[in-house]
Order: structure tokens, then sequence, then C-alpha cells
């Protein structure tokens, strides 16, 4: 393996001074000139037909600069599954129909907020009320509601995998379960609330400053839905406060700050309440999941038809992903010689589900992951030996969806049973006391081009400058995970120069080279990565052709970019300045200057992704016997995520996805009431503080992956996966409740605890 | 929450890192609006509005309050510090200097609030505990860190301050 002289370093983050002395730059803190502040009349009520919108009284109120509604924009659908028109099912304002509580409506800019909000009040709709459905099975009901009238059944998509023979594999087993589990919506919480701000230019051109991970997806969606040309919108990504895939699709109000910024001449800016966020905001998946598992009597698997219910809410936003993923996740980490999936996407009267950190993976991994640990015990086998008896290893196929490559999984179950002390603590008998096991596997961005763009997948541009420098544009978003700073540390290494010798640009489409899709699916270090290498490469060829010419040297020789320095090596007395060597290539280009542009689009990667990471995890928890209270103590991780660029962000990424996990096992939950979701404030909708985090130790098994820039896979997404299944696992060791309904709440701990005697 | 009405303001005359300054405020306004919009100390972030996520936590007369909680015209009279006022002469101060060295910014929307936590606990608890430095930041919502590296940040912190 190679060594390195800025990879691997727990290099400080590039952006960290400006955040810290609060001069970084997010979207709310925009101010243009005359520029107007936009609200959003939302629906009151879960599903109706809207008869009349009646706006007038709003428009007279004095400061109010323009209303609408859908009647007045281009009746254009979108969505982000471009590929697929049919899934695109969404209006940036309700044109016919409302199908979740808080679905936009109107929208108003006026000259001040206060004004903005107090002209909502005056906009008079009539509804008239439709059944609505609340749950997958009352969606799927025979002559349910339909939420869309051209959608039969509420199911928008279904997915099915399928390899060996799963019935005979039933027939062979010696122990065959089936179980049903049941996930809760929660929220991605991010600090900052959605916001965006337009400008229209004197040619009509615009331009959007948004808080979002996809610049390129919201300025293709918004040419689309504007119906002007992509070129004519230009999407800037300033600092983002956060995104978890919650900030992945082109939003009704950046749709309507650039409309009406466009209709008034003047800027125009949305940010959303916080009480916005909550109850009408994306949310990860509510899953109903039930799966059937057959096993030889030695432990070894045999067969798993799985089945999940998808809970989409009222649209399909990134719902058809998660509904793939989900499928491909219940595949992962062991091996299953027969193996039938079916996933439904199901429409019902709720906000929209969408991408969530883990996409799919915490919902299915708690499911297949607590079916492992109830196995082991019917089996009479260690949960650590059943898996790694089971244990996926490099080179294993997944039919027609994947080949791993990297993977060492195996590795990481051993590491995390030697670093929990797992044989000894397993044993213990004291009273509350337990310790549980969940593991995970992650992609490293997807394959399947559900946007179908026509550009590369990510894309860098490279210039070189003969003061030693180098410029880096790229379309990449780092929305607070570190890419900038893992970006530059890899061009850093690649052409041999320090951090501060590179000057960035990113996620502007008109100044960064397209395209790139975002930032998802831990998609960022490998493709991004990969395009900056790709680039890399060409401005060394170019160097090293000039320095090879000016010291003659043998074709032989090889030749490195090191320490500032363009050489031979071995020979670093045959080389010059990088500078010196980029003046020579221009000298020899007669002038031109030294500008390449790398890119990377996965191939030959089958359906999903082209890495896969893995992990283990390992909980202890005591609980309180008389209020069902978990205190989770220790949190033991061992995970492979192939080299690691940084170490620090690395560290960082763990820690927090156990802030996610945690939140996702023990207290976050968005309740609905029918179509309300009730806990709308911090107050009610409980994250994690620094008061309830355990402490955790990890730890990274070395691996190298042969895709990855510099060997690097995903590192930090999957890791909030395994949380849940640990804790449940070690919950049960401790009380004796088996939870397969999340959240783990004290009243279900107690409620079973007394069933139990 | 930018107002553009002239009409009917009051005058507020306050210290904001260490400098007088007078803002017109509408009756109603509260600190954390004025600091962004009337003195133009973008740095303080507004995440909930009403009092739940921290991110607008600034030190008002050695205390750390949720500046979208307390009326622009409370602040009469008060010394106010915000993250613009933490570095001196372009130098950061150690919290700061902790917060890049240790890790503890990540999407940096809670950072402002968490140094001004953490100021006011340095303030009257010069060497604190891990549990009392966890403490103070518990109403300081962080969704990207898990904490860990901003309590690191802050014992590290004072141990430099305290040196």
């Amino acid at each position: 393996m190679a060594a390195f002289d800025i990879v691997g370093k727990g290099v400080p983050r590039t952006d960290a001074r400006a955040k810290a002395t609060g001069s970084a730059t997010y979207t709310d803190d925009i101010k243009l000139p005359g520029m107007l502040h936009g609200r959003l009349l939302r629906s009151p009520v879960a599903h109706a037909r809207i008869l009349n919108i009646d706006t007038s009284r709003a428009k007279a109120l004095p400061g109010v600069k323009s209303v609408i509604t859908g009647a007045d924009i281009p009746p254009v659908r979108y969505g982000n599954w471009r590929l697929f028109p049919n899934l695109q099912d969404e209006y940036a304002l309700a044109r016919d129909k409302v199908r979740f509580i808080g679905d936009e409506v109107a929208a108003v800019a006026a000259v001040d907020r206060d004004t903005a909000e107090e002209a909502l009040g005056l906009i008079s709709v009539e509804y008239e009320e439709l059944p609505a459905v609340f749950d997958v099975d009352a969606a799927m009901r025979r002559g349910a509601p339909l939420v869309h009238d051209e959608v039969e059944g509420n199911v928008s998509l279904d997915r099915k995998i399928r390899y060996g023979d799963v019935e005979s594999a039933f027939k062979e087993a010696d122990y065959v379960r089936k179980d049903t589990f049941t996930v809760q919506a929660v929220s991605h919480a991010y600090l900052e609330p959605c916001s965006s701000v337009a400008q229209c230019d004197q040619d009509g051109r615009i331009t959007l400053w948004t808080s979002t991970q996809v610049p390129y997806i919201v300025q293709c969606l918004l040419a689309s839905t504007l119906k002007m040309r992509e070129n004519d919108i230009r999407v800037i990504k300033p600092t983002v406060g956060g995104g978890f895939g919650g900030k992945m699709e082109l939003r009704p109000w950046e749709f309507c700050a650039a409309f009406m910024a466009r209709s008034t001449g003047k800027p125009v800016k949305f940010t959303l309440t916080r009480r916005e966020e909550l109850a009408t905001g994306r949310r990860r998946h509510p899953m109903k999941l039930i799966s059937k598992v057959g096993f030889k009597k030695d432990g070894t698997l045999l067969a798993k038809d799985l089945k999940i219910l998808l809970d989409g809410g009222a649209y399909n936003a990134m719902g058809p992903t998660a509904t793939f993923l989900c499928g491909n996740f219940g595949a992962m980490l062991y091996r299953y010689p027969a193996y039938r999936f079916l996933g439904l996407h199901v429409y019902t009267n709720k906000p929209p589900a969408s991408a969530m950190r883990g996409f799919g993976a915490p919902q299915s991994l708690f499911a297949s992951e607590t079916q492992m640990n109830l196995a082991a015990e019917e089996l009479g086998i260690d949960p650590i030996d059943l898996r790694l008896k089971n244990a996926q290893v490099p080179g294993d196929e997944i039919p027609d969806v994947a080949t791993i490559s990297s993977c060492g999984f195996r590795e990481c179950l051993e590491n995390v049973a030697v670093m929990s002390d797992w044989k000894k603590k397993r044993k213990s008998k004291k009273k509350g006391y337990g310790v549980g096991i969940g593991c995970y596997s992650f992609i490293s961005g997807g394959v399947f081009n559900w946007f179908n763009t026509q550009y590369a997948f990510s894309t860098a541009e490279v210039r070189a400058f003969a003061d030693g420098t180098v410029h880096l544009l790229t379309m990449a978003s780092d929305i607070g995970q570190g890419s900038d700073t893992v970006l530059k540390q890899i061009l850093a290494e690649e052409l041999g120069l320090a951090m501060q010798d590179i000057r960035l640009t990113t996620a502007d489409t008109a100044m960064t080279p397209q395209a790139d899709l975002g930032t998802w699916g831990s998609r960022v270090t490998l493709m991004a990565g990969n395009a900056v290498i790709d680039a890399a490469r060409q401005i060394k060829e170019q160097l090293f052709g000039a320095v090879s010419a000016r010291f003659n040297l043998n074709v032989i020789y090889d030749l490195e970019c090191k320490g500032g320095r363009v050489q031979a090596v071995g020979k670093p007395e045959r080389g010059v300045s990088f500078g010196e060597a980029v003046a020579m290539v221009q000298k020899t280009n007669r002038g031109k200057a030294l500008v390449v542009r790398g890119s990377y689009t996965p191939r030959r990667k089958g359906l999903v992704t082209p890495a896969f990471s893995f992990g283990a995890q390992v909980a202890e928890v005591q609980v309180d016997q008389r209020t069902g209270l978990v205190d989770v103590k220790n949190m033991w991780t061992a995970h492979d995520c192939g080299t690691v660029i940084n170490s620090k962000s690395v560290e960082g990424q763990l820690e927090g996805s156990l802030h996610m996990g945690l939140g996702y096992a023990l207290s976050e939950q968005l309740v609905m009431d029918g179509g309300v979701t009730v806990n709308d404030t911090f107050l009610d909708y409980k994250i994690p503080t620094a008061l309830d985090m355990p402490h955790g130790v990890s730890a990274c098994v070395p691996t190298y992956e042969p895709e990855g820039p510099m060997g690097a896979k995903e590192a930090g997404e999957g890791m909030v996966s395994p949380t849940a299944p640990a804790i449940a696992d070690a919950v049960h060791r401790a009380t004796g409740y088996r939870c397969m309904d999340l959240p783990i709440t004290p009243e279900k701990i107690l409620s079973g605890m007394k069933n139990k005697g | 929450m930018e107002q553009a009405s002239e009409k009917g303001l009051l005058a507020v005359r306050l210290m904001v890192n260490g400098a007088s300054r007078e803002a017109r405020i509408r009756p109603g306004e509260t600190l954390l609006e004025m600091l962004r919009n009337r003195l133009g100390l973008k740095g303080t972030k507004c995440g909930c509005e009403i009092g739940e996520c921290g991110a607008c936590t600034v030190v008002m007369d050695g205390v750390a309050v949720n500046s979208c909680m307390v009326l622009a015209a409370q602040a009469e009279g008060a010394r106010v510090t915000t993250v613009e006022g933490l570095a001196r002469d372009g130098r950061l101060h150690p919290l700061q200097e902790a917060f890049l060295e240790l890790g503890a910014v990540q999407c940096g929307f809670c950072t402002p609030g968490m140094l001004m936590s953490a100021l006011a606990l340095l303030e009257i608890r010069p060497r604190p505990t891990r549990d009392e430095v966890a403490r103070a930041i518990a109403g300081n919502l962080c969704r990207c860190t898990g904490y860990q590296m901003v309590v690191d940040s802050i014992m590290k912190a004072a141990e430099v301050m305290n040196a």
C-alpha cells in the first residue's frame, strides 16, 4: 500500500475557521437590495379537492408584491426520477388536489416576512374534503381512496429481486422463522432550516442560492418547471447547515423564489420555520417488513424471503430509490444462496418520506439484524459466531445486482468482539444489564441513473498555474460532511502540493464543470474523488513530459510530483518546482493555459454501487427496572471504510452516526395522528443532547477498495444502521423484551417485561 | 424577520462585542432579529425561533441566552457577546482554536451557539468536568458531531486558558 503525505491525516477542515468565526455565509445570511420575503400557504387538510382559491384580499394588502397559486405556474410535474416520467408526481403548487397536511397551495412575496405571513391568512381556499389513508394497510385495501387518481391501489412502484431456489431452500432448512417488523418516521433535523434566494438578471436569467445537496438536479428541474433552458438557470450552493438526505430534491420554495423573482423583478427569499420542517418536511420512510429466513441446524443460512411495504406519504420523492436499496440491503452482510425480495412503495396522505442517512438501510437492517439475533438465540449459537459463519467475503456476488470487492466484515466482527470483551459481557447475569450486536453494510454512491443525466456522474476541472498553485473546480457539494477538505487532500496528495496551494470553487452550476449528481448515498469521496484523480493524472502527464524533455530523461525513468516539485523518482536533482514545470508546459503550448477535466462514471459495477463498506457494533446498556429507561453506557464499533482520507472527518462521521442511530433507537419518532404530525417542535421531537451520548470507541479495519480513490470508500452513513438493532438486542438481554417495532420506549419495555413474567 | 417599514421604531442602545451600538427596532423584535438584521451580525444563527435548539445563543451580561427568546428592548444597556466578538485582532479565541484543531466543526450551523455556551461556562467554571461541559451545552442541539469532539474542544480550551 502506498505511503501518503496528506491522505490519512486528520487535516483540519478548510471551512472550519469561517464557521467558527461566524463569517461563513449560509443562504439565510444573504440579503440583496430590494429583496422580498416569501411564505407558503399549506394545506390544513390531508386529502381534498381544491374547488376555488381567492387571493384578492391578500393581493390588496399593502406591501404584498405577488401572490401565486397552482393556476399561475406552468403545469409541469417534476421529481428526481427523471428516467421514468410517470414517477414524477409533484407540482410546485397544488393544482387539482392537496394530498397531505402541509401540501403547498399558494405563495406570497412581500416587503417583509410579517406582511407575507399576514397575507397568507387573507387567502381563502375552498376544499372538498376526501377520504384519506394514513398507513400502508389502509392504502392497499380494496376500494381505498386513491392518493393519485391514476395510481391504482396506491402502489406507485414495485421492485423485485430473485435468485436461487427459495422454495426448495426453505424445504431443506432445519429451522425457519418469519417475523414482522415496523419502523417509525424520523426527521433529518438538520440544524439549518431550508432557505432559498432567487434573483433574475436583465436578460431574464435566474440565479438561485439555495440550501441544497444537489445543485445540478435543482438546476435541471427548475429549468423544466419554469420552461426555461438549463443554462439560463444558475444554482449556487452557499454553506449548508446539514442535509442528511433532506435537501436532495427540487422543492416548492426554490421554484417559487425563482418564479416570483422573475415576475416581480426583485430578489425573493424563502426561509422555512422549524415547525414547517418538522410538521411537513421530508422524513425517513416508516416501513413494515415481513422477513422469513431458513437455516441449517449448524447455523448455515439457506434462504431469505423479504417483503417490505414503504409508507411513502403523498409523493414519490426519493422513495423509489429507497425501495430499491432496502431490498439490496436485505441481501447484504450474509451469504444467502437463495433470496427473494418484493418492495412496494405505497402512497398515503402524509408528508412524503424521502432519502435520509442510510437510504433504506436503517429500516432493512433493523429487521435483518434483529432476526439474526432471534435466530442465534433459538439455534443456541452465539450471535457473533452465527454471523461469522455466514459473513460475506471479498468476491461474493449478488446475482445481477452487485459484486463485492473489498470487504473486511469478518475482521470487523472479530475486532468488535475483542474490543467489547463480548464473550465475557454477554454472559453477565447482572439485573437490567446487557450487551447486544448489530452490523451494517453500505454503498459508496449509486450506479442506477434514475436522474437520467447525460453527463459523467462526477467531474473535476483542474487549472495549474506557474506560481505553483492549482484551482480545483467541481460541482461536488459540501453540506457539512467535509468533502471540500477531502477533495483538496486527494488533489494535494496526487500533485505533491500543500493544502494551501489549492484554490477551490464548488457547487455553482455556472462556474463549475457539468456535472455532479450531488451529495447522497455516500457518493462524493468515491466519485468526485475519482474525478479529481483523473484530472490530476492528466496534469501530471503534461508536467512529466515537459520535465522529461528538459532533462533529456531516458524513457524508462519514472517521474513524480512530490513536495512541490516535479522530478525523476530517486533523482530529485533532475526536476523543477511545480510552478516551473507548469510554465514549461505553457511555453511548449505557446501560452495555452494548463487546464484539464477529469470525470468518473461507474461502469460494469452492477445495479447498486461501485463499492460496499462494512461494520459491526456492540451496545452495552443498563435498563432501569422500574422506569424502563435505557442508559446506553458504551458503544464499540469496528468498521471497514477502505483507505481513510481524513481521519478526523471519519471519526466525526462515526460519532454523528452514533447520535442519529441512538435517536432512531430510543427517542425519535414523528408521532402521527391521522395526517397530523403531532410533535413539531424540538421540545417534543427528541434528538439526543450532549447528555444522552454514550461513550464510544471505534476501530478501522484496514482494507483497500480497488474502485475507490486511493482505496477509499463510504464512511459514516451506513454506521447509522447497526445502532438500533444493537441496542434492541442489549435491551433484550437486560429485560427479556425484544423490540420488533422501533423506537424502544420505556412503555414498551415495561409492558414487555410484565408480559414476560 | 426582516422588516421594511420604518414607522414606530424604538431606539435601543447596548454594548455589542465591546463596542457601543444603537439600533432602531420594532417593539416585538427579538435580540436575534436585531443582531442579524439591524446590526449585520449574521454569525448568530436562527434554527427554531422558539428557544429549543440553541443555535442563536449569545452571552448577555455574562449569561448564555437564546437570543430568539430575548426581546431586543430587554437588551437596553446590556453587554452582549456574539461569535464575531470572540477573535481579537485577527487572533482566534482558544475555544475557536480548539474547535478547529479537534474537529468540533462539521456543518457549522450550531457552532456559534456552542461557542457562546462554552464561553459563558468557562467564565464561571474555568476548570469544568466533562459532565459540566455536557450540561452547559445540553441546550445546544447538534446533528452532525455527536458532541464528543465539541466536549473535547471545550476541555482543551479550558486547559489552554488556565495555562
